[in-house]
């Protein structure tokens, strides 16, 4: 029995996430990935060179919540393994398909330690979950940042499945982020800033030095609620959860639900005024000083040193 | 317009939890216990809806031990009208979670249901979608807006990629974001006034849910620990380590 996939995309392309995803589960059997979306053939060609994927499936609607289900719920009758990031759409998608279908969902998994047995993190990653799930079927969202990507290189079949016209949701607006800085969900490089930048334009010093580092961007809940970042730049608990193999935050307390999203994190740089502050305690480098003259200062060393 | 508010109680959310040496949990004995942060966001935008005129009862019900009446008190002090209490010592599962309020919502016919967007205890971000695939009614989650339009809501939802704004027809499931509003602390009189409120206490048997668990929790550990931290001493030295870093980075 087999695994069906959910795709993760946006504007046209296939998310990063998706091929950790293929890469976390290869070893519970044959895989097939649904996308769902308008002009959704470039995604669809993107899935099917990861390595891993036996079948993409294609329906080309506008992906809503309720649409997703509809299409979801049909295909899950021939899998053992329904499984999508979880990001906010599998957030969003899998618990609801999981009542469907009256099963219990397992979420957020960072390790799988065999055919029905999985760890979560709970409590903002304070303590973990070993789980065992005996159910005939498992409904699954995978921390696509707990896992590496599947290679490339493959030409899996590409098939047209139906799908239902009506949505009951209706899209009135997106607001996005323009930005050209890499997916922070699976950066390797994320310069993340808190509530000491003080206001949107200093937040700019941030993305100065992301940009020097070819770095995604990070910012904590108090940032974000301040106006001085989007809120798709969260990190935490409550925001995006990171695994990147460096993390630099920059006037970052290190609160308990931003730690939830950076435990993954290989090395932590802090540049903070306060050597008490959690975050110094725990980073593989930490300087004391104020941020305003030391950004500026990095980014000439940086610079110097010939990086990038 | 009738509204729905589901509120877990929980460990709150400042306390450093510590894992049980033999594996079996995490210590809940002797630790502040509040409302859900998410729950309170939720709490706030019914009460903010009925003084906008949509709202003419909000009715706040939680599932757990007696204890969690402390949770409702706070909830009616807050502005609901009415609570329910649906007892029970066990710690359910989200799929039982959501039937038994699937029962409620059967019973009450609230026009709009309002949840957290997760339980900070096992953060699961589960209930509201359960709930809505359940009882058949459209979601909106992770909202950090909610207008009423005519016999619609137009909900704006923070998502990977940013916010967008929704329109779904009630009666509907909204789950709330922390960027929602900014809950209230009730005023002395409101916290008096509160404990005439009516509360009803009902058992979880009176609902002829099926609560046998589908997973089993092999046990819960504690995360790897992180080695203590290093401080360098200047800017140079700091350019020195990240530098190195990302050689390494590219050398892979
Ligand atoms: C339910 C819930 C969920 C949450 N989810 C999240 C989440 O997902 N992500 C998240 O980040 N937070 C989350 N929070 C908020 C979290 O608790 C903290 O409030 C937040 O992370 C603090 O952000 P901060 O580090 O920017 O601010 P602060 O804690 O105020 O820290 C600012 C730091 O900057 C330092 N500083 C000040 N001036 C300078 C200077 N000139 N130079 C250098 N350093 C300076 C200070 O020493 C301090 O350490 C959540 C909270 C709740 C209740
Ligand atoms: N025991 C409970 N009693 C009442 N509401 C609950 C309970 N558990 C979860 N909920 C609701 O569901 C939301 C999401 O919880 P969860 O899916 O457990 O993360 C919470 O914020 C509450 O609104």
């Amino acid at each position: 029995m087999s695994v069906l996939i959910i795709a993760d995309h946006d504007l046209g392309k296939l998310s990063p996430a998706t091929a950790r995803i293929v890469h976390a589960v290869a070893e519970l059997g044959p895989i097939d990935v649904l996308v769902v979306g308008e002009n959704a053939q470039n995604v669809a060609s993107d899935a099917a060179q990861l390595a891993g994927v036996q079948k993409v499936l294609v329906a080309e609607t506008a992906s809503t919540t309720d649409t997703d289900l509809a299409i979801i719920e049909t295909l899950a009758q021939s899998y053992r393994y329904v499984v999508q990031s979880a990001g906010s759409v599998g957030r969003d998608r899998m618990p609801a398909l999981a009542a469907r279908l009256d099963l219990m969902p397992v979420t957020d998994i960072i390790e799988i330690l065999g055919p029905n047995r999985f760890v979560r993190p709970i409590y903002a990653g304070n303590a973990l979950q070993t789980i065992t799930d005996n159910q005939p079927r498992h409904i699954l969202t995978v921390r696509a940042s707990a896992f590496r990507a599947a290679a490339t290189g493959n030409a899996a079949t590409i098939e047209t499945v139906e799908s239902p016209t009506a949505s009951v949701a209706r899209l009135i607006a997106t607001h996005r982020t323009e930005s050209d800085t890499p997916d922070l969900s699976t950066a390797q490089i994320v310069v993340g800033g808190g509530i000491a930048l003080g206001s949107a334009e200093n937040f700019q010093l941030i993305e100065r030095l992301a940009k020097k580092l070819n770095a995604a961007i990070g910012a904590t809940r108090a940032a974000v609620d301040a106006g001085y970042a989007p809120n798709d730049w969260q990190v935490g608990q409550t925001g995006k959860i990171i695994a990147p193999d460096l993390y630099i935050a920059i006037g970052i307390s290190g609160a308990l639900q931003h730690l939830a999203g950076i435990q993954g994190a290989k090395k932590i740089v802090a540049i903070n005024s306060d050597p008490e502050a959690p975050l110094v305690k725990l980073a593989d480098a930490a300087l004391i000083g104020d941020l305003f003259e030391i950004i500026p200062q990095l980014i000439d060393e940086l610079d110097k040193a010939g990086v990038r | 317009m009738k509204i729905l508010v589901a509120i877990k109680r929980v460990v709150d959310h400042n306390v450093r939890i510590r894992v049980r040496p033999d594996g079996s949990g995490v210590e809940t004995q002797g630790v502040r216990i509040s409302m859900n942060p998410f729950c309170k966001h939720a709490v706030e935008a019914a009460v903010q809806l009925g003084e906008a005129g949509h709202g003419d009862e909000i009715v706040v019900v939680s599932i757990g031990p007696k204890a969690a009446t402390d949770v409702i008190l706070t909830a009616l002090a807050m502005g609901a009208h009415r609570g329910i209490l649906i007892e029970t010592d066990t710690d359910l599962e989200t799929l039982a979670i959501a039937k038994l309020l699937a029962k409620v919502v059967a019973e009450e016919s609230p026009d709009i249901v309002l949840l957290g967007k997760q339980a900070v205890d096992d953060d699961s971000n589960h209930v509201g979608q359960m709930l809505a695939a359940l009882t058949n009614r459209p979601q909106a989650t992770f909202a950090s807006e909610i207008k009423v339009v005519g016999q619609q809501l137009e909900v704006t939802r923070e998502i990977d990629s940013g916010r967008e704004t929704i329109a779904i027809p009630l009666p509907a499931i909204v789950t709330a974001d922390l960027r929602l509003n900014t809950p209230r602390n009730a005023a002395l009189p409101m916290v008096m006034k509160a404990r005439s409120k009516p509360l009803a206490i009902r058992p979880v048997a009176e609902f002829g849910v099926d609560l046998t668990p589908r997973l089993t929790v092999e046990k819960i550990s504690p995360p790897p620990e992180r080695v203590a931290g290093k401080t360098v001493g200047s800017v140079p030295e700091l350019a020195a380590y990240i530098a190195g870093e990302v050689s390494q980075m590219e050398a892979l």
